[in-house]
C-alpha cells in the first residue's frame, strides 16, 4: 500500500525473497501496524474458511454465506484503507486525513457494513 | 501590470469571499428556481396529471406504499396484473422512487400539512431536478472551479435532454436516478481526490440508493470500476485509489443486494463481472505495492513476476469456468443489443419494438442540448489539458455515454449531465480569459521584475503594480488589500503574458457573443420544454382555429367509462403499451402491460390481435376477456395509434407461432403496409383491423372515409364484427372499446347466429349449428 519506497537496508545476496521480505517488515513496521496487520491476517483466514465451507460443504442459505463472507471481505478492506492512512509512509498522499479522521471513517464504514450485514444475514 | 479595466481596491479579501460565497447561493437558488419552474408547463398547460405509461404504475404502487404503509406494499402481490398469472410487485420492482414519495409524504403528513400523494407524485421530478443542478454544481467544482460549477449546474437545470425524462407528472424512475446518479458521481470523486473512506462509503450509499431507485445503476456499477482500471493502466495507482474503490464495493455490493429485484445478480452475472475484476486486481496492486515498499526492486521484480502470471491465470480460469458451470449468468440480451443495434430486432422483438429503445437521429443530439453540443468536445478537450485523475474520469464517461447515446434515444439522459458538466467547463475557461483584466505584456519592453519567479510571486507582483497604477485613483490604496482582491476575483491572471487579450473591445465582442449563445440557449430550452416534453400524452392538446387550446381527453373518458360501467372483475385486454393505464385509471384487470416480463403472453395478446376472429376468439375466451380496447387515431390523426404498432404486434406473435402468423402476409404483394381496398386479406381480417375500422366509414355519411393518420381511402363497407360487440367509443374515436360476447345461449355458432340475428338465412350455417349440438 505505502507507494513510496522506504527504502529496504541492503540485503546480503542469496538470502530468499521471501525471507528477506518477512525481515524487512519485521524491521521497518511500527507495532500499531503490525495490529492492524494481524487482524487483516485474522479476516482473510476467517473469510478463507467461510468460503470452504460454502465450496466443500453447502450454499445453502446463500445469503447467508454472501453476508458472512462480505463481511469479512469488507472489513478487510476497510481495515487495509486504515492501515494505508495511518502508515507514516503515506503522510503525503492523505494530505486531508489525519488518523483520527482515518479511525473515524473507519468506524463509519464499518457500522454501515455491519448494517447490511446484519440486514442480510436472514 | 497594466489592467484591460479598473478594478474596486478598497475592500478586503473577506469582503470579496463573502460576497461571491453569497453570490454562490443566490444563484445556486436562482438556477433552482429555475429548473423547478421551467419543468412546470406541464401543470399549467394542462393540470396536475400522471404522464405517460410507467408514470401510472409507479403512481399505483406509491398509493398502495401511503395508503397500507411499507410492509404491505413490500409483499403486495398484483393479482389484477398479467391476468392470469399475477405479479409479484415488490420483488419485481425498483422501489427507490415509491419509497421516497412515501417519505416525503408521511414527513409532510407528521408536519401536518395534508398534501395529495398524487401531487407529491406530480412534482417529485421538479424537486429532484434541483438537487441534480446542486450535485452537477459539486462535481463541476471538482472539476474545474466554482464558476464553472454554477454554469453546469444552469446547463443541467435547463437542457432539454433532462427536463424531457423529468417534467412534472414524469414520475418515473429516471426523475430521481440522475440526481443519484450525479451524486454518486461527485462523492466517488471526492473519494478519490482525498482518499478518504467516508466518502466511499458515501459513494456505496448513494450507489445502493441509485441500485434500489432504476435499473441504470449498472452505469455506475461499469463507470467506476473502468475509471479505477485506467487509472491503473495510466500508472497511477494510490493508496487514495484504494481506499476510495475498495470501501464503494465492498459496502456497495453488499447494499445492492438488499433490493430484491437484484438480488444475488452482483455476484451471479456477467456485467457485474468488471467490478469484482478490479476489485480483485486493486487487491493484488495494493499488495504488491506493500511488498515493494519492503524489498529491493530485483528481487521484487522475481516476486512480481510469478506471482502476476499465476494469479492472471487463475483469474481467467475461475471466471471461465464459473461461466461454464453456470454459476455466472452470460451477458443478457439488453446487453447485447447494446453492442449490435440489430440484435434487439432479430431475437427480443418486444425490446426493438419500444420508441424509447430506437437508435438516435441527429437532430435530436441538437434538440437536447443545442450549444453544449458543440461545447462538449471544447471541454473534453481541456480535460486531457490538466488530466487530473477526475478528468480522465469524465474523458471515459464522455466517451462511453456518447457511445450509448447513439445507440439508444433513452440513453440520452445518461450523456447530458456529461456534456453539461464538459461544456460548463469550456465555456467558464472562456469567460476566465476574456473576463480577465490582466493586459498581456506589448514586448519585451520593460522586463518586468516579476518575471522568472513563481506562479504565486508573479501575482502578487502584478497586484502591487496593479495597485500602483490604481494608486493616482484611489485616496489610499492598501497593497496588501489590492492583491487579496485581484488574488480572488481574477484567480487566473498570473503575470505578465507574453500572449493574451489586448484591450476591452476584443474583450466585448467575445463575451457579448458568449451571453448571446447563452440567451439563445435560454430560449431554446424553452420553446423545447413548452412544445415538445411538457405533454402529459394521457391529455391530448390541439389548436382551434382561432389560437385556443382544445383539450382532447379521450383516455381518461373512455378509462372512467370503464370504472363506471363494468364490473370490477372484467378482464381488459390491450396492447401491453396501456396495461399500466388501465390499471391505474380504469382499475381493471389486465392480460399484459409495460413490465414486459413474459413476452408468451405478450405474444399471445399479439396473436389475439392480428389473427381472424374465428382464431382470436378461443383465445380471448380462455382468458376470460371481457373487454378489448384498441387505440385508433385515424379519426382525428393521433398517429400513435395500434394500427401503426400493429406490425410489432405480428412480428412478437410471429416470434412464438412461426407457423400460424406470418408478417409478410399483412403486406401487400408490393411490399406496401395499407389499409384501403388493397390491403391483404389477412390484414382485412385480423381483429386489429376490424376493431379500429368497425363502422368508421359511416362516420362519413356516404363520402369517401379517410384514415388521416395513413393519408389513405377506407373502403366504403367497412368490416363486421360477429364475435365482439362495439361497447363504447370515446368523443374522438381515440379510444374504443369491445366486448366480448358470451357463447351463444343456443349452442350456436356465433357467426351464424349474427347472421340469424341480422335475417340473413345461410344455408350453410343451419347444418354447422346442428353437427356442433350433436357433439
Amino acid at each position: 500500500m505505502p507507494a513510496t519506497k522506504t527504502a529496504p537496508p541492503a540485503k546480503k545476496a542469496g538470502s530468499s525473497p521471501l525471507l528477506s521480505l518477512w525481515k524487512a517488515y519485521n524491521e521497518t513496521t511500527s507495532t500499531r501496524l503490525k495490529t492492524i496487520d494481524s487482524f487483516l491476517v485474522f479476516l482473510m483466514l476467517s473469510g478463507i474458511v467461510q468460503f470452504l465451507y460454502c465450496i466443500l460443504i453447502t450454499n445453502f442459505p446463500f445469503n447467508a454465506f454472501l453476508a458472512g463472507f462480505a463481511s469479512c471481505v469488507g472489513q478487510f478492506v476497510l481495515t487495509a484503507s486504515l492501515r494505508a492512512q495511518v502508515n507514516p509512509a503515506n503522510r503525503n498522499e492523505f494530505k486531508e486525513v489525519s488518523p483520527e479522521r482515518a479511525f473515524a471513517d473507519f468506524a463509519l464504514g464499518s457500522i454501515v457494513l455491519h448494517f447490511f450485514v446484519y440486514n442480510f444475514l436472514g | 501590470m497594466p489592467l484591460a479595466y479598473s478594478l474596486p481596491s478598497n475592500l478586503s479579501p473577506a469582503t470579496v469571499t463573502n460576497t461571491s460565497s453569497l453570490l454562490r447561493i443566490i444563484s445556486l437558488a436562482l438556477i433552482s428556481g429555475a429548473a423547478i419552474a421551467s419543468r412546470l408547463f406541464a401543470v399549467i398547460n394542462f393540470e396536475s396529471i400522471i404522464h405517460e405509461f410507467d408514470p401510472w404504475f409507479n403512481y399505483r404502487a406509491t398509493r398502495v406504499l401511503a395508503e397500507k404503509g411499507f410492509y404491505a406494499f413490500w409483499n403486495w402481490f398484483d393479482h389484477t396484473a398479467w391476468y392470469p398469472l399475477g405479479r409479484v410487485v415488490g420483488g419485481t420492482i425498483y422501489p427507490g422512487l415509491m419509497a421516497t414519495s412515501g417519505v416525503i409524504y408521511n414527513v409532510l403528513h407528521a408536519l401536518n400539512l395534508p398534501v395529495d400523494i398524487r401531487n407529491i407524485c406530480v412534482l417529485l421530478a421538479p424537486g429532484f431536478s434541483a438537487l441534480t443542478a446542486w450535485s452537477t454544481y459539486m462535481f463541476t467544482k471538482e472539476m474545474k472551479d466554482e464558476s464553472a460549477g454554477l454554469l453546469a449546474a444552469a446547463f443541467i437545470g435547463i437542457a432539454p435532454g433532462y427536463i424531457s425524462r423529468s417534467v412534472a407528472g414524469s414520475y418515473d424512475n429516471e426523475a430521481i436516478a440522475i440526481f443519484l446518479l450525479m451524486f454518486t458521481f461527485y462523492s466517488w470523486i471526492k473519494a478519490l481526490k482525498t482518499g478518504s473512506a467516508f466518502f466511499g462509503t458515501l459513494t456505496a450509499l448513494f450507489y445502493f440508493y441509485m441500485v434500489a431507485a432504476w435499473g441504470g445503476y449498472a452505469f455506475i456499477t461499469n463507470m467506476i470500476p473502468l475509471h479505477a482500471l485506467t487509472l491503473i493502466l495510466m500508472g497511477r495507482f494510490s493508496s487514495r485509489l484504494y481506499v476510495a474503490y475498495s470501501s464503494w464495493y465492498a459496502i456497495g455490493t453488499l447494499a445492492s443486494m438488499q433490493v430484491p429485484f437484484v438480488g444475488f445478480q452482483p455476484v451471479r452475472t456477467s456485467e457485474h463481472m468488471a467490478a469484482l475484476g478490479v476489485f480483485g486486481l486493486l487487491q493484488i496492486v495494493a499488495f504488491a505495492e506493500l511488498v515493494r515498499a519492503h524489498v529491493s526492486s530485483k528481487q521484487f521484480q522475481s516476486i512480481l513476476f510469478g506471482s502476476v502470471i499465476g494469479i492472471g491465470l487463475l483469474g481467467a480460469l475461475a471466471f471461465g469456468g464459473l461461466t461454464y458451470k453456470g454459476w455466472i449468468a452470460p451477458w443478457t440480451g439488453r446487453f447485447y443489443s447494446l453492442w449490435d443495434t440489430g440484435y434487439a430486432k432479430k431475437y427480443i422483438p418486444i425490446i426493438a419494438s419500444v420508441s424509447e429503445h430506437q437508435p438516435t437521429a441527429w437532430p435530436s443530439f441538437f434538440m437536447d442540448l443545442q450549444f453544449l453540443i458543440f461545447l462538449f468536445p471544447a471541454g473534453v478537450v481541456l480535460c486531457f489539458r490538466e488530466l487530473r485523475d477526475e478528468h480522465v474520469f469524465v474523458i471515459i464517461y464522455a466517451v462511453v455515454a456518447s457511445y450509448f447515446a447513439g445507440v439508444m434515444v433513452r440513453l440520452m439522459l445518461t450523456l447530458t449531465p456529461v456534456v453539461c458538466v464538459a461544456a460548463a467547463v469550456a465555456f467558464s475557461s472562456l469567460l476566465d480569459t476574456y473576463i480577465d483584466p490582466v493586459e498581456p505584456e506589448a514586448s519585451d519592453a520593460a522586463a518586468s521584475p516579476a518575471e522568472g519567479t513563481s506562479a504565486a510571486g508573479a501575482a502578487a507582483a502584478a497586484s502591487d503594480a496593479g495597485s500602483s497604477k490604481k494608486a493616482k485613483k484611489a485616496a489610499a490604496p492598501d497593497p496588501g488589500v489590492a492583491s487579496g482582491i485581484l488574488a480572488a476575483v481574477a484567480p487566473s491572471g498570473s503575470g505578465p503574458k507574453s500572449r493574451g487579450i489586448f484591450g476591452l473591445d476584443t474583450r466585448g465582442l467575445v463575451v457579448f457573443n458568449a451571453l448571446g449563445m447563452l440567451l439563445f440557449f435560454v430560449l431554446h430550452c424553452t420553446y423545447v420544454t413548452s412544445s415538445a416534453y411538457s405533454s402529459p400524452s394521457v391529455v391530448l392538446a390541439s389548436t382551434n382555429p382561432d389560437g385556443s387550446q382544445h383539450i382532447i381527453d379521450d383516455f381518461r373518458e373512455a378509462y372512467y367509462w370503464l370504472r363506471q360501467n363494468t364490473p370490477e372483475d372484467a378482464v381488459v385486454m390491450s396492447w401491453w403499451d396501456y396495461g399500466y393505464q388501465i390499471a391505474g385509471m380504469a382499475d381493471r384487470p389486465t392480460l399484459v402491460d409495460n413490465n414486459t416480463w413474459n413476452n408468451t403472453h405478450i405474444a399471445t395478446v399479439g396473436k389475439a390481435m392480428s389473427s381472424s376472429e374465428e382464431v382470436a376468439y378461443p383465445i380471448l375466451r380462455k382468458h376470460d376477456v371481457d373487454y378489448v380496447l384498441v387505440i385508433f387515431g385515424g379519426l382525428i390523426g393521433y398517429s400513435g395509434d395500434d394500427i401503426n404498432k400493429f406490425l410489432w404486434m405480428v412480428r412478437i406473435a410471429q416470434g412464438v407461432w412461426p407457423e400460424e402468423i406470418q408478417e409478410p402476409n399483412y403486406f401487400t404483394p408490393k411490399g406496401e403496409y395499407r389499409i384501403d381496398d388493397a390491403a391483404p386479406a389477412t390484414m382485412k381480417n385480423s381483429l386489429m383491423y376490424k376493431m379500429s375500422y368497425y363502422r368508421f366509414a359511416e362516420l362519413f355519411g356516404g363520402n369517401q372515409a379517410v384514415d388521416r393518420v395513413r393519408g389513405q381511402q377506407v373502403p366504403k363497407t367497412g368490416p363486421t364484427l360477429d364475435y365482439l360487440d362495439e361497447a363504447f367509443t370515446s368523443e374522438n374515436w381515440i379510444v374504443r372499446i369491445y366486448q366480448v360476447k358470451k357463447e351463444d345461449p343456443l349452442g350456436r355458432d356465433l357467426k351464424a347466429a349474427n347472421a340469424f340475428a341480422n335475417g340473413k338465412k345461410r344455408k350453410k350455417s343451419k347444418p354447422l349449428s346442428r353437427r356442433r349440438a350433436v357433439a
